[in-house]
């Protein structure tokens, strides 16, 4: 069980999620002190111990599933001839499902959903792969395949049309509210069946390769660690939860606190209690601090072709940090730049902002291709002398500039007035001033530069946000060299 | 099973009055939840059920109006402990949260012994008598086991959250003009969280963690029949469902179960039978807070998308 736990906890790490030492040691004393048996409670000790953050659970689940399937497949081989669909021992070979017999197991999984019938359902849904799935041992396919193959086999859409018109039957058409939950009652019974069979499907593949390859297989980033270049539509869905966090990390973070003792009102309650030290005598006045400075940010955020995706995640964090400065003004460009702070107003939707942006914003001007140096011409021309020290200047883009003139003597300008210039750059570092990057043109102008394409990335900018102190003299101005990657 | 328990005793020196008899199994847990009309599923019995054996605190996180803070107030019933609660909020310091020396009662000390000699003064001052103990403290000094409930511990800022972690991992508390003070009856540590902000790992790992979704229809269904006696069980399975419905519709704010135990009492005090967009479309404020998510669910639930 120890080496079992251990390489559990491995594939854990592998797969991006934090395990200490000590959760190491909290889930040996749970585990000793759960049934063995009872798998879910296994799952539960585990999963409180080992995972601490909600985003974490998926990857846990399926880590799980290939770690501890074993057990279940024992359990099953009993229920399973039990089970009033289960017709075990049939045909094995996968690749001969007649016709008749996939109706037949067609029929069975109705009833079994039909009936709310659980043990039934995953009967039916282990001799479908059993039947449909075809698995050929030690052929290195992912899981997906097998998944793909069997829910086509089995036709998926056509049971789904039939369980919805059993369960439409004693409703009358016009109720277009109960019609709509049979409709996702229906959806929710048929995610199940294909859970199920995805679940059989990667137990068999445990079986054929053993475990850790099957982990390798079917380990995802997590949304932390996931491409923003390439993320998919339910990638940011994701993400959207993520941000929020770290939006109030940020304010927290750019609230520059005023650090003079002397600033606010006389704590009298404070400084009675410290006169104690001394008597009775108050020696030592305490003082209320002074609120939190609030910040000023102007996020200045590419939109064109190349950034298309990267640049829906970033007005996604505009639309957070909305809400959490009341002095944000949000700007984008192509080749001209449009400030589009007003779609961001309280109790907008994103994806209606979203397309009024994409609609309304003017961000270009000539030919709708890249073009910093003309942009940021205009942003200073149009918005120069509304930035003041205790403006911080953030701008995302991946510096590709099509060949034109990149006029980083504009950004000086803005960076002299300005309490501070991040430079939020998508691309890995590596590809920076290549072919028509000019990003080292404008790196010697920013406070930090910094490459983020994950949110892990943009979490380490958050945190490592050192802000310089206004009185502090000369800038200085460096190129953060510390990247999550080279650490 | 008997044998590891009693190994796990021995090894753990910190004083455990978490033996009571309700917490000896998850199954147990459960029905004594139960009894107090919290209805746990399996993994919020089993992680209960851990922490009393490991002595460790709970972590519990999820979306708000999940019953996070019921589950606190459930337990404290089932234990027959008393609940301290801290709740936490954004300023939370040293003095509203651990414990602060009684400034006036000291004063009135030293001037009504202003003839004595200082050493002795101070000896006397800085005495246990002159403190107030904040929740923290008192739990901790409480002579009967407590449930101590820090809610919304995502509030605090993030230099706040190291008050707690002395009291978290060794469930004790130094003053410096006193000394430690180290809890005689282990207290039953339960934290809530809205994840408006990641915690720090220092404090996660001190815990363990339960995440409380939103229930499955079947389970709310339970929980609806439990909390609004009279309910009739068709409409009980029909509110479920209309608030999944809801849940899975891009809004500000979800419904939670204590809108949805709200939502079922107003329908039975309608004395209403069968739910249709009408109803709905009428009692939707119950449900949801937000004028645009009324007007978004009223518009999805009203029929206006149609079945292809």
């Amino acid at each position: 069980m120890i080496t079992l736990l251990t390489d559990f906890i491995g594939e854990l790490r592998a797969a991006g999620i934090p395990v200490s030492m000590v959760e190491a040691i909290d889930a040996m004393e749970a585990v000793k002190l759960v049934d063995l048996g009872d798998r879910s409670a296994l799952k539960a000790a585990l999963g409180a111990t080992l995972v601490k953050n909600a985003r974490h659970y998926q990857a846990f689940d399926v880590a799980f599933e290939v770690f501890f399937a074993h057990h279940r497949n024992i359990d099953r081989g009993e229920e399973g001839s039990s089970g009033s669909a289960g017709r075990e021992g049939g045909q094995s070979n996968g690749q001969s499902g007649s016709q008749s017999e996939i109706d037949d197991l067609v029929e069975a999984l109705f009833r079994a959903i039909m009936g709310g019938d659980t043990g039934a359902l995953e009967a039916a849904a282990r001799r479908a792969v059993e039947e449909l799935a075809g698995i050929e041992p030690g052929r290195p396919v992912g899981g997906t395949y097998y998944l793909y193959r069997t829910l086509r086999r089995l036709d998926l859409d056509a049971l789904q049309e039939r369980l919805l018109e059993a369960a439409l039957a004693g409703i009358d058409e016009d109720d277009a509210l109960d019609t709509r939950l049979a409709r996702e009652e229906v959806d929710a019974q048929i995610a199940r069946l294909r859970q199920e069979i995805q679940d059989e499907i990667r137990r068999r593949l445990v079986a054929d390769r053993g475990r850790q390859s099957v982990a390798r297989t079917l380990r995802q980033p997590l949304v932390e660690d996931l491409d923003l270049m390439h993320a998919t539509r339910t990638d940011l869905t994701d993400i959207e939860d993520v941000i929020e966090p770290l939006t109030r990390k940020l304010a927290a973070r750019l609230a520059r606190r005023r650090r003079l003792l002397r600033s606010g009102r006389l704590d009298f309650r404070k400084t009675v209690r410290r006169s104690l030290a001394t008597g009775g005598v108050p020696m030592d006045p305490a003082f209320r601090k002074g609120r939190p400075h609030r910040p000023e940010v102007f996020l200045l955020c590419d939109i064109s072709g190349s950034m298309a995706t990267f640049a829906r995640f970033t007005l996604q964090f505009t639309y957070a940090m909305a809400t959490q400065f009341s002095k944000l003004r949000s700007f984008v460009f192509i080749d001209t730049v449009d400030e589009v702070t007003r779609y961001f107003g309280p109790g907008v939707d994103f994806n209606e902002a979203l397309g009024r942006i994409a609609t309304e914003a003017e961000a270009v001007w000539l030919d709708g291709h890249s073009d910093y140096g003309n942009s940021l011409a205009r942003f200073e021309e149009r918005y120069g002398s509304e930035i003041t020290p205790r403006t911080t200047l953030i701008v995302t883009g991946d510096a590709r500039n099509n060949y034109r003139p990149p006029r980083a003597e504009l950004l000086d300008h803005v960076a002299q007035k300005a309490r501070a210039v991040y430079w939020l750059n998508p691309e890995p570092r590596s590809y920076w001033d290549s072919g028509d990057s000019v990003m080292g043109r404008y790196s010697p102008f920013c406070d930090g530069t910094y490459e983020v394409r994950t949110l892990r990335q943009l979490e380490h900018f958050v945190e490592h946000l050192a802000v310089p102190g206004h009185l502090s003299g000369r800038r200085q101005r460096t190129t953060q060299l510390l990247s999550p990657d080279s650490r | 099973m008997d044998q590891v328990q009693s190994n796990l005793a021995q090894s753990n020196p910190t004083p455990s009055n978490l033996t009571s008899p309700v917490l000896a199994s998850p199954a147990r847990v459960k029905e004594a939840l139960a009894g107090q009309d919290y209805l746990a599923d399996d993994r919020i019995a089993q992680v209960v059920f851990l922490a009393a054996q490991l002595s460790k605190p709970v972590l519990v996180e999820g979306p708000a109006g999940v019953g996070k803070t019921e589950l606190a107030k459930a337990l404290a019933a089932i234990t027959d402990r008393r609940l301290i609660r801290l709740q936490c909020y954004e300023g939370l310091d040293e003095a509203k949260a651990l414990y602060e020396w009684n400034y006036k009662k000291q004063l009135l000390r030293i001037q009504a012994d202003s003839d004595k000699e200082w050493n002795q003064l101070e000896e006397d001052i800085f005495a246990e008598e002159f403190l107030l103990a904040r929740p923290l403290l008192e739990a901790i000094r409480s002579p009967e086991p407590v449930v101590l409930l820090i809610d919304e511990v995502d509030r605090v800022e993030i230099e706040t959250e190291a008050l707690l972690l002395e009291i978290l991992s060794d469930f004790q508390v130094s003053i410096p003009e006193l000394g430690t003070v180290v809890a005689s009856t282990t207290p039953f540590v339960v934290l809530t969280s809205n994840n408006t902000r990641e915690l720090s790992e220092a404090l996660k790992r001190r815990c363990l963690f339960l995440h409380i979704a939103y229930p499955d229809t079947e389970r709310e269904k339970e929980i609806l029949l439990h909390r609004v006696p009279g309910l009739p069980e068709h409409m009980a399975i029909q509110i479920a469902r209309v608030v999944r419905s809801i849940r899975g519709m891009d809004l500000k704010k979800a419904p939670s179960v204590s809108e949805s135990i709200d939502w079922a009492r107003t329908l039975l005090a309608l004395s209403i039978e069968h739910i249709d967009e009408r109803v709905v479309g009428e009692t939707l404020h119950v449900l949801l807070k937000y004028q645009t998510d009324i007007d978004k669910a009223a518009k999805e639930l009203g029929g206006v998308t149609t079945i292809e």
